[in-house]
């Protein structure tokens, strides 16, 4: 039973990670770029519900949709201003901007709200009717954030999916990241598609961050750092560029840290979820779900 | 020695030796007339490490062209076995063997750890191979704030839970988990730190301007037009990725000899960032560049105290600035066309010697 519900736990903490390696993903698969601020931009949408939410009580929906809207217009900014003018700069450049942009929010954070942490009070408690799930006869008890977040990621990735398969928009994505070139002499607006992969990429993040912050609940500059990077490991773990992908990987890493938080050691669990990654990346490069992809001279 | 007819290279190394030799010189003689500042004299053993660690990073993001992320790591690993051994033989053994002695097992440590992750990495490359080495860096991180080694009678005892469960019957406790190696007697002096940054330099230069060297950059600008003419890429690769490696342990050895405590949580992403800010700004691939900004970097935090709460937020928009302005297709087209207009204007400037690289 108990590890069932360290199970459960870690099927969260994925379904978190999943939302954030979306947006990884979806970034490297179309700009073809490691968005390395993407896990800051999760810190700053937990510091807007935070702010509204935590402190100001505004309707918790209504916060995190506020949240959402300040990380997309984040997103898109630091697109346009960091990113795309190295477009077709070699990757190394458009790295190290990354990283100078992710160490900018977390300054910048610390600067305005302090490196102290803050205790983040988690936005499901703040809608009524979602109450602990309590199954077994009293023996396994789900909390409301672990459902919420699990039936969350589950909703988004499908409409997601279905977002990219079914609408000119995500034909329009798809058709970027098969080929850059070939898209824009077809008549797809690059510069628009990419902007708006980092809008829907940095929604999600917000979303991620609330309820990251829900099930976690302290909040300080750093916050978004190491999930940020995890996702990016589960990503990589599920194929980089592939939705599904994402998902999956998400899901199995937030499984293998819990249960080795569980059951090897508290300390080394983020060892260990590193040398999965590398062991992954030295087994199959491309991930579980990922294309191989040739290199053309 | 004919100042012309030597080759661009050596003159260009002869430069760099020059300014690091002067720098020493000229804080004897501060230090002789009793003028430097406290503070100031505690940062120079620091100052001659980071710039050792800036100095080898440049070999894997300048020469090489990969992003390390993790070189923090290989400082730690090369800082924690280097420095465990000063501890346990700098009593028994006379004291400079024992200091040699203790960098080249940091540094040989370090390099093994190098290979260990070079080998598998090296055949990712660009943003895989940062993600890596960043998780080996965290992974070293996590395992040396776990880590306690104790020895006694029976020998050495080691554990990852807690310095209770080393078993130790009354012996001594070498690694204590987060609060790391102390009581370490500080062995680490200015000297020796320049003395060291001659030997990377020497060495590192020396690899550049050499037949590898011209591999390893071939490498970098192309790496399958290299392999086509018979490069063996790999090799290469490791050679620069370990010979970095190499060189961040030593720095870890002569940074944590300066103090009297070590701990893991020292070399950490954060330390690994600072470095690659100093490569940046010095000019990535230019290994004079990563002297100079190291040592300035290093030093004028401590000048601007009042700065300090900014510093990182100054360094994180000096990375991205640095970088649109040097490698954005714009940019670079509208730094051609102003210094076409300044060469017109000098018909006796010969461009081609304007392109030297240290």
């Amino acid at each position: 039973m108990q590890f069932l519900s360290y199970l459960i736990n870690g099927i969260s903490l994925g379904s978190v990670y999943a939302l954030i390696a979306l947006g990884y993903t979806m970034v490297y698969g179309i700009a073809k770029m490691l968005n390395f601020a993407h896990g800051d931009v999760i810190m700053i949408g937990s510091y807007v519900v935070f702010f509204t939410f935590g402190t100001s009580g505004m309707n918790p929906i209504l916060s995190i949709v506020l949240s959402m809207v300040v990380c997309t217009v984040l997103g898109v900014v630091i697109e346009r201003v960091a990113y795309r003018p190295l477009r077709e700069a070699p990757s190394l450049a458009v790295l190290i901007t990354a990283i100078g942009v992710s160490y900018l929010l977390q300054q910048v954070a610390q600067l305005t709200w302090s490196s102290n942490p803050k205790s983040f009070i988690s936005v499901i408690s703040g809608i009524p009717f979602l109450q602990p799930l309590s199954l077994f006869g009293g023996q396994l008890t789900i909390s409301a954030e672990t459902i919420v977040t699990i039936v969350v990621c589950v909703v988004i990735m499908v409409a997601l999916i279905w977002f990219v398969n079914n609408t000119s928009a995500g034909h329009a994505m798809l058709a970027v990241s098969e080929d850059r070139g070939a898209a824009q002499l077809m008549g797809v607006n690059v510069n628009a598609t990419i902007s708006l992969t980092f809008a829907i990429g940095s929604a999600l993040a917000a979303v991620a961050g609330a309820l990251l912050c829900s099930s976690y609940p302290t909040l300080q500059p750093t916050t978004g750092a190491m999930p940020g990077i995890k996702a990016f490991v589960a990503a990589v773990f599920g194929g980089i560029g592939s939705i599904p992908g994402a998902f999956l990987g998400g899901i199995l890493l937030g499984i293998i840290e819990n249960l080795s938080k569980a059951y090897i050691s508290t300390q080394l669990s983020d060892a260990i979820v590193f040398l999965v990654l590398i062991v992954v990346l030295i087994v199959k490069p491309t991930g579980l779900l990922g294309k191989k992809v040739n290199v053309k001279v | 020695m004919n100042l012309k007819s030597m080759k661009r290279s050596t003159k260009s190394n002869l430069i760099t030796f020059g300014i690091v030799i002067a720098f020493y010189i000229v804080v004897q003689v501060l230090s002789a007339a009793d003028l430097l500042t406290n503070s100031f004299a505690g940062q120079l053993v620091p100052i001659c490490a980071y710039v050792i660690m800036a100095v080898s990073l440049n070999l894997t993001v300048g020469i090489l062209g990969e992003l390390s992320l993790g070189h923090a790591g290989f400082m730690s690993v090369g800082a924690f076995s280097g420095t465990l051994l000063w501890v346990s033989i700098s009593s028994t053994t006379p004291k400079p063997l024992a200091l040699v002695l203790s960098f080249v097992v940091g540094g040989l440590v370090a390099g093994v750890f190098g290979f260990l992750v070079g080998v598998p990495v090296l055949r990712l490359s660009g943003d895989y191979l940062a993600i890596v080495t960043l998780a080996f860096g965290e992974i070293i991180k996590n395992v040396m704030n776990a880590c306690y080694l104790g020895v006694d009678a029976n020998g050495l005892h080691f554990s990852l839970k807690d310095s209770s469960s080393l078993n130790m019957e009354d012996g001594k406790v070498l690694i204590n988990g987060a609060q790391g190696i102390t009581g370490i007697t500080k062995a680490s002096s200015f000297t020796i730190g320049i003395v060291l940054v001659i030997l990377t330099l020497l060495v590192i230069l020396n690899l550049v301007n050499s037949r590898a060297g011209r591999a390893i950059t071939s490498i970098r600008d192309n790496e399958i037009a290299a392999r086509s003419v018979g490069i063996p890429i790999t090799k290469y690769k490791l050679m620069a990725f370990v010979t970095s490696a190499v060189f961040a342990g030593i720095a870890g050895v002569l940074y944590s000899l300066n103090y009297s405590s070590l701990v893991a949580k020292k070399f950490d992403y954060n330390t690994s960032i600072l470095i690659l800010v100093f490569v940046v700004l010095g000019g990535i691939g230019n290994l004079r560049g990563s002297v100079i900004a190291a040592a300035i970097l290093t030093v004028l935090p401590e000048m601007l105290r009042s700065m300090n709460d900014y510093r990182m937020l100054i360094y994180a928009i000096v990375l991205i600035v640095v970088m649109i302005f040097n490698q954005s297709p714009q940019m670079i087209q509208l730094r051609n066309k102003l210094t076409a207009r300044f060469r017109k204007e000098n018909h006796t400037d010969n461009p081609k010697q304007k392109k030297g690289v240290a």
